[in-house]
């Protein structure tokens, strides 16, 4: 399914999406929260594509594991903790695989979201990233039991994933700086799950 | 006697919190790791990273956090560090930073420090 010069590729899809994204990520998170999301995510991943540029990886757990550390450093706000555990555990969960198979790229994502968990004591229902990235995981692993396709599989996960985005609309923050306004964050979108929704769309895009 | 680190959003939020513990406990080790390296807020991991190592090697470390990655970027310094003597205190940090201080000003050991932190 990818390669090394194919998830450096995806990543700066990645890292262009969330620059261009910027404005409307601090919208989300200016209703709900301090509005810093769009405003971090971006500096962090420009950061991590210039760390890319001259580094030196053998295997996709390094360039995994060298994204998740430069985004711990640079972003910032909570997403750093949150999407860097993230990055570094799908590393752990690679190891010294060569090349990345669909099932490689589940189980990765299954590291991720257990290191989301973990870090941000949190799970399903309280308006986070969770909510986009388990239903999306838990949709690309049914496919693929299924013995869907990588097209398919993916296409089950981003759909997943903005559903799950929709679905933050309508439930109330319980975990982060969003659940201090609790109630009254009903009707906004999470800004977490939503930009886990875009780099989920841009691996898609970029695999398909 | 016991350092204090003071993790923050806001460089001068963590400076303030340290100027008004010192008025209680001068002698007291206190580093502060507010907000990001070219001073706009949010939490550095490598703030936070160099003010824990400054204050270790005393009778043990005190982190004190403000708001969300505050939290989870300490714990992922300490993942890092592995150090034995060092401690997240949960709780207002005002409250925290000047209790805690003033404890470890008479003598007071990081346990029984973090647990009359605890009971703020």
């Amino acid at each position: 399914m990818m390669k090394n010069e194919t998830i450096l590729e995806i990543v700066g899809k990645i890292a262009d999406r969330i620059s261009e994204e910027k404005l409307f990520l601090t919208e989300l998170d200016n209703a709900i929260a301090d509005g810093d999301h769009g405003i971090n995510m971006s500096r962090g991943f420009e950061a991590v594509k210039e760390k890319l540029s001259g580094a030196d990886i053998a295997v996709p757990a390094d360039l995994f594991k060298l994204v998740g550390m430069t985004l711990v450093s640079t972003v910032g706000g909570a997403a750093g903790p949150l999407y860097g555990t993230a990055f570094m555990n799908m590393a752990k969960a690679l190891k010294d695989r060569t090349e990345l198979s669909l099932e490689d790229f589940l189980k990765a994502l299954e590291g991720a979201v257990e290191g989301v968990k973990m870090r941000g004591k949190s799970t399903t229902g309280e308006k986070t990233m969770l909510d986009a990235m388990v239903p999306s995981l838990e949709a690309m692993k049914a496919a693929f039991a299924e013995g869907k396709d990588t097209k398919a599989v993916l296409e089950a996960g981003v759909n997943a994933a903005r559903e799950g985005v929709e679905y933050t609309k309508t439930i109330a923050a319980t975990k982060g700086r969003a659940s201090y306004i609790g109630e009254r964050s009903i009707g906004h979108q999470d800004p977490g799950a939503t930009s886990y929704t875009m780099m989920l769309e841009e691996v898609k895009k970029a695999v398909v | 006697m016991v350092a204090f680190v003071v993790v923050s959003h806001s460089a001068k939020l963590a400076d303030g919190v340290i100027d008004l513990a010192k008025m209680s406990a001068p002698e007291v080790p206190m580093f502060p790791a507010g907000g990001l390296e070219d001073g706009s807020y949010g939490t550095s991991f490598e703030k936070i990273s160099r003010a824990i190592e400054q204050a270790s090697g005393s009778d043990g470390v005190i982190v004190l956090t403000d708001l969300g990655s505050a939290v989870m970027t300490t714990e992922m310094v300490l993942e890092s560090l592995d150090l034995s003597n060092v401690r997240m205190a949960e709780g207002p940090i005002v409250e925290a930073a000047v209790t805690g201080t003033v404890l470890s000003a008479s003598g007071a050991a990081l346990d029984e420090i973090m647990e009359e932190l605890e009971h703020l």
